[in-house]
C-alpha cells in the first residue's frame, strides 16, 4: 500500500506548495505536512503531498549494510569451500 | 480562393449544424478547409469516390479511428495521428502505403480555428510522408454527442513482391527487436490531462514507420512480424503475437529502453512503462541470425537510433510473455485489464 | 532515479541472496507476512521469490486499502455518485472495485454518474472551487500515509470556506488490524495462520514512526522489520527477520531508517488527529468487525462529512459467496486455493477486491506469479 516515491525539491512554491523534480518530470507537490523543507532536500510523494524527509545518509547507510552483507556471505562461502577441500 | 469572408469565419467561427447539411455552408467548408489544404490531383477531382491506377501485387488495406484527449499533445495532434495510425497499420504488414481517405465527426460549437489547424496538421504529415489523402468524409453531430472532433482514416498499400508478414509467423528461436524507447506517446499525453498535470520536455513519438520497415525489409525480406505497439504498450502487443503464433516471448527487463521521464512519470503514477501507448515505434520478429543486420539498419534510420534486441521467441504451449527482470527474477506479462489507471496504492 | 534505482541492483540482490541462504536454517520454514500490499508488489514485480531459498515463504497480508474496504461502503459511494448528482471524486485505485452485483464505480459512470479520478485531494479542492453549483465529494480510502492529505484538504476548505465539498471517509489503521491478523481465532475447516514475523508497513511508518509497532511485537512474541517497498529493502528485511527468528527475538527492527524514524511525522499526525478521530468499531473485509481500527471526522467538521451530509440508505451489500478474499487478506489461503481464481475471477471481471488491486494477493498472482513452472521452464530453455 500506499505507492511514495522520493523527489527532489527543485523550488518553493506559494501556499505551502513546492515543486519536486524526478528525472525531467517536475510536478507541484504539498508541502503542509513538512515542518521545513528546502531546495535540494529528497522528499518522500504521496498522492500529491510531500510526507517526509529522506536521509540522504541513512540511504547510503543502508546500501553500505547491503553490500556488507553480501561481502560477509561471500567470505563465508570461501571458508565453506575452503574447510570442504580440507576434509577432502 | 478563398474570400475574405471564410477566412475571417474560420478565425473567429464555429462549427454548426449547417456544416453537416449538405448546404452551401459545408461545401464552403470542404472547398475552403479540407481541400484548401489537402490540394492533391486525386481530391481535386472532386468524385465522392478517388479514382486511381492499381499498382501490380497484393493490396493491403487498413482503417483506424482516432478520439484523444487532448486533441493537440506535445510531439503531435489529432491530425498527425490519424494519419500516422493508418500509415503504421498498412507498414505493420510490410506495405508501401499509397492513398488515404479521412472521415471527420465534428461537434457543434468546435472551433473553425482548431479544425484548420488540425487540417493543416494532417495535410503536412500526409505530404512529409509522401501518401495522399484522397478522398474525405464530414458529420456534423449536436453538442455533447462528440468530443470536438473525432477522425477516422483509412489507407491502401502496395506489398512487395516475396514479403509475408503475420503475426502468426513467430517461431521459437527468433529474435525480438524494439525500434526504440517506449512510453513516449502515453506520457506526453497524460502530462497534459486534467488532474495529472506535471511538466515535462517528453514528446509523442507519433510517427510515420513506412519509411524505416522499407529499409528494414530490402535489407531483410523475410521479417517474419511487425507490429506498432500502441494502445496497450509493448506488453500487449508481444501477448498478441504470442496468442497468435502460439509461441512463448521471453524478454530481458535491462534490454527495454525506456527514456528517463517515462521512468520517471511512471513511478509517480505507479503505471508500468509497459502498457504505456506508443505512437512510433515497432516491434520486429525476425531469424536470429538476421537480427545483426537488421538493428544496424534500424540504428541508421532516425525512427530507430535506440533499436534493441529485447528478447527472444522460445517455445510455451501456454503462449505466455516472461521477463527476465533486472533484478534478477522472472515474471509474467500479462495482457492488461481495461486501461491503466494512475494508482496511490 | 536517486534513492530508487539503487535499491532495485541486481547485483546486490544476488549478495543479499547468498547472506539469506547462509542464515536461514534448512531444517525449518519461515513463514513471513508482508503486511502491505507494497511489498507484494515488489515481491512478484521483481522476481524476489526466485531469489530466496524454498523454506523461506511470505504470506501476504491485509494491507491493500482497496482491498479491506468492505462492500457496504462502495456501495455507499455508487449510491452517492448515482442518486445524489454529487461530483464523486476518488483514487485511481477505485475505479474497477466491484461492489454488490459486480456494480463498480467504473460502471456507474458508464450509467451517467459523475465520478472523476483525481491524483491528490487538492485535485477534488479544485473541483470543487471549479463548480460552485455541485456537490463535490472525496471518497477518501487509505492507511495512516493517506489520511494526512485527507485532514488538509477539509483544513483547507474551511479555512476557503467552501460549502460544496464534503469526504466520505473510510480510513483505516494498521497496527489494530495487524493484532486483529494475530489473534484472530481460525474459522471451522481452516488451519491457524502461521506467522513468524511481520515485514512492516514502510510508508504507514513515516506516518505514525515505527514505535507504534512496539505492543505488537511485544504482546505476540512476533518480530517485525520496517521494511522499505523496493526489492533490496525486502530482501534485507527478510534477512533481519530470519537473524530474529533464529536469535528469538521479537523486536521491531527498522530497515527502512531513510524516511521511518521511531515516532514519525508529528505534524502529520497532528494534523490528522485535528480533524479525524477514532471509529469505536469499522468494518474491514476479510478481517470483519475490528475494534478502534478506523477513523471518521470530528464533529467539529461536521459539515465536510458526506454521512452526514448526505442520506444513506441501508442496503443489503453482498460479496460473491465463493470468493475466498477474506481468507486470503487473513493470509490463511492462497489465491490459488481460490475456487474461482483463474476461471470465474480475472483481472479481467474480478469478483473480490484482492482481484482488482494490483496490490492484491489474488491480482500479483495472476499478474505476475501465475504458472511459475512455465517461467522457470521458458528460463530453462533460454539458458
Amino acid at each position: 500500500m500506499c505507492l511514495a516515491i522520493p523527489a527532489r525539491v527543485v523550488s518553493i512554491d506559494d501556499d505551502a506548495m513546492a515543486t519536486v523534480a524526478l528525472e525531467g518530470i517536475r510536478k507541484p507537490v504539498s508541502t503542509a505536512l513538512l515542518d521545513e523543507v528546502a531546495v535540494g532536500d529528497y522528499v518522500l510523494v504521496h498522492v500529491g503531498y510531500a510526507l517526509h524527509k529522506l536521509s540522504e545518509e541513512e540511504a547510503e547507510r543502508t546500501l553500505r549494510l547491503m553490500a556488507e552483507a553480501g561481502v560477509l556471505a561471500e567470505e563465508l562461502e570461501e571458508m565453506a569451500g575452503e574447510g570442504a577441500e580440507a576434509g577432502a | 480562393m478563398t474570400s475574405m469572408d471564410t477566412q475571417t469565419r474560420f478565425r473567429t467561427g464555429a462549427v454548426d449544424m449547417t456544416h453537416g447539411g449538405g448546404g452551401r455552408a459545408m461545401t464552403e467548408l470542404i472547398k475552403d478547409l479540407f481541400h484548401r489544404h489537402l490540394k492533391n490531383p486525386i481530391l481535386d477531382q472532386g468524385h465522392d469516390a478517388a479514382v486511381f491506377d492499381a499498382p501490380p501485387g497484393r493490396l493491403v488495406m487498413s482503417t483506424d479511428a482516432h478520439v484523444i484527449s487532448p486533441l493537440f499533445f506535445p510531439g503531435g495532434d489529432i491530425g498527425a495521428l490519424s494519419v500516422h495510425g493508418t500509415l503504421n497499420d498498412i507498414a505493420m504488414a510490410g506495405a508501401k502505403p499509397l492513398s488515404l481517405t479521412a472521415s471527420f465527426i465534428l461537434e457543434e460549437g468546435f472551433p473553425l480555428a482548431d479544425l484548420e489547424r488540425i487540417v493543416m496538421s494532417m495535410a503536412r504529415t500526409a505530404r512529409e510522408a509522401g501518401v495522399p489523402v484522397v478522398s474525405g468524409d464530414t458529420k456534423v453531430v449536436e453538442k455533447g454527442k462528440g468530443d470536438g472532433v473525432f477522425i477516422t482514416t483509412a489507407g491502401v498499400g502496395v506489398l512487395p513482391e516475396g514479403v509475408t508478414i503475420s503475426p502468426a509467423a513467430a517461431k521459437p528461436g527468433q529474435a525480438v527487436l524494439l525500434s526504440g524507447t517506449i512510453g513516449d506517446h502515453g506520457v506526453a499525453i497524460l502530462s497534459k490531462r486534467e488532474n495529472l498535470e506535471f511538466e515535462t520536455e517528453l514528446r509523442s513519438d507519433s510517427a510515420a514507420l513506412h519509411g524505416l520497415v522499407a529499409d528494414m525489409i530490402a535489407a531483410v525480406p523475410g521479417i517474419a512480424v511487425l507490429r506498432d505497439p500502441t494502445r496497450g504498450g509493448l506488453a500487449t502487443a508481444l501477448n498478441e503475437i504470442a496468442h497468435a503464433s502460439g509461441a512463448g516471448v521471453l524478454l530481458q527487463e535491462e534490454a527495454i529502453p525506456v527514456a528517463p521521464d517515462v521512468e520517471g512519470a511512471c513511478e509517480l503514477l505507479g503505471l508500468d512503462p509497459l502498457y504505456v501507448a506508443n505512437e512510433g515505434k515497432l516491434v520486429c520478429i525476425c531469424e536470429a541470425a538476421d537480427a545483426g543486420r537488421l538493428l544496424e539498419v534500424m540504428r541508421s534510420h532516425p525512427l530507430g537510433r535506440q533499436a534493441a534486441r529485447i528478447g527472444e521467441i522460445v517455445e510455451d504451449p501456454d503462449h505466455m510473455v516472461i521477463m527476465q527482470t533486472a533484478f534478477g527474477g522472472a515474471r509474467v506479462v500479462d495482457w492488461l485489464s481495461g486501461e491503466q489507471l494512475p494508482r496511490i496504492c | 532515479m536517486k534513492y530508487i534505482r539503487e535499491f532495485r541492483d541486481g547485483n546486490l540482490a544476488q549478495k543479499l541472496a547468498k547472506a539469506i541462504r547462509q542464515e536461514a536454517d534448512p531444517d525449518r520454514r519461515y513463514h513471513l507476512m508482508e503486511f502491505c500490499g507494497g511489498h507484494t508488489h515488489a515481491i512478484f514485480r521483481y522476481g524476489v521469490q526466485d531469489l530466496v531459498p524454498e523454506n523461506v515463504e511470505y504470506v501476504h497480508g491485509p494491507g491493500c486499502p482497496v482491498c479491506v474496504l468492505p462492500v457496504r461502503r462502495l456501495d455507499d459511494a455508487v449510491e452517492l455518485a448515482l442518486t445524489q448528482n454529487v461530483i464523486l471524486t476518488t483514487y485511481g485505485d477505485m475505479m474497477r472495485v466491484p461492489g454488490t452485483k459486480q456494480k463498480s464505480l467504473i460502471r456507474a459512470k458508464a450509467e451517467g454518474a459523475d465520478i472523476r479520478m483525481v491524483y491528490s485531494t487538492q485535485d477534488a479542492l479544485k473541483i470543487a472551487r471549479e463548480n460552485p453549483d455541485r456537490q463535490v465529494v472525496f471518497f477518501a480510502i487509505g492507511f495512516e500515509t493517506t489520511t494526512p492529505p485527507t485532514a488538509v484538504a477539509i483544513l483547507q476548505a474551511r479555512a476557503e470556506g467552501l460549502r460544496n465539498f464534503s469526504v466520505f471517509c473510510n480510513h483505516v489503521l494498521t497496527p489494530p488490524a495487524i493484532a486483529h491478523i494475530v489473534n484472530a481465532p481460525s474459522e471451522p475447516g481452516e488451519d491457524p495462520v502461521r506467522i513468524d514475523g511481520f515485514l512492516g508497513p514502510s510508508h504507514v511508518s513515516s506516518v505514525i514512526g515505527w514505535a507504534s509497532y512496539e505492543p505488537a511485537a511485544r504482546d505476540f512474541r512476533k518480530p517485525v522489520v520496517i521494511a522499505g517497498f523496493e526489492p533490496l529493502d525486502v530482501m534485507q528485511s527478510t534477512l533481519m527477520l530470519i537473524r530474529q527468528i533464529n536469535e528469538g527475538r521479537h523486536v521491531v527492527e527498522n530497515q527502512y531508517t531513510r524516511v521511518v524514524t521511531k515516532e514519525g511525522n508529528r505534524k502529520a499526525q497532528a494534523l490528522a488527529a485535528e480533524v479525524l478521530e477514532l471509529r469505536k468499531v469499522f468494518e474491514w473485509r476479510g478481517l470483519g468487525y475490528v475494534p478502534d481500527s478506523a477513523l471518521r471526522i470530528r464533529e467539529a467538521f461536521a459539515e465536510f462529512d458526506a454521512e452526514k451530509r448526505f442520506a444513506l440508505s441501508p442496503k443489503e451489500s453482498r460479496e460473491v459467496k465463493s470468493c475466498e478474499c477474506p481468507a486470503i487478506l487473513r493470509g490463511v489461503k492462497k489465491p490459488t486455493e481460490c475456487k474461482l481464481f483463474g476461471t470465474v475471477c480475472t483481472p479481467d471481471n474480478p469478483m473480490g477486491a484482492c482481484m482488482v488491486s494490483s496490490e492484491g494477493a489474488c491480482a500479483a498472482y495472476w499478474t505476475y506469479g501465475r504458472k511459475r513452472e512455465a517461467v522457470l521452464a521458458a528460463k530453462g530453455a533460454a539458458a
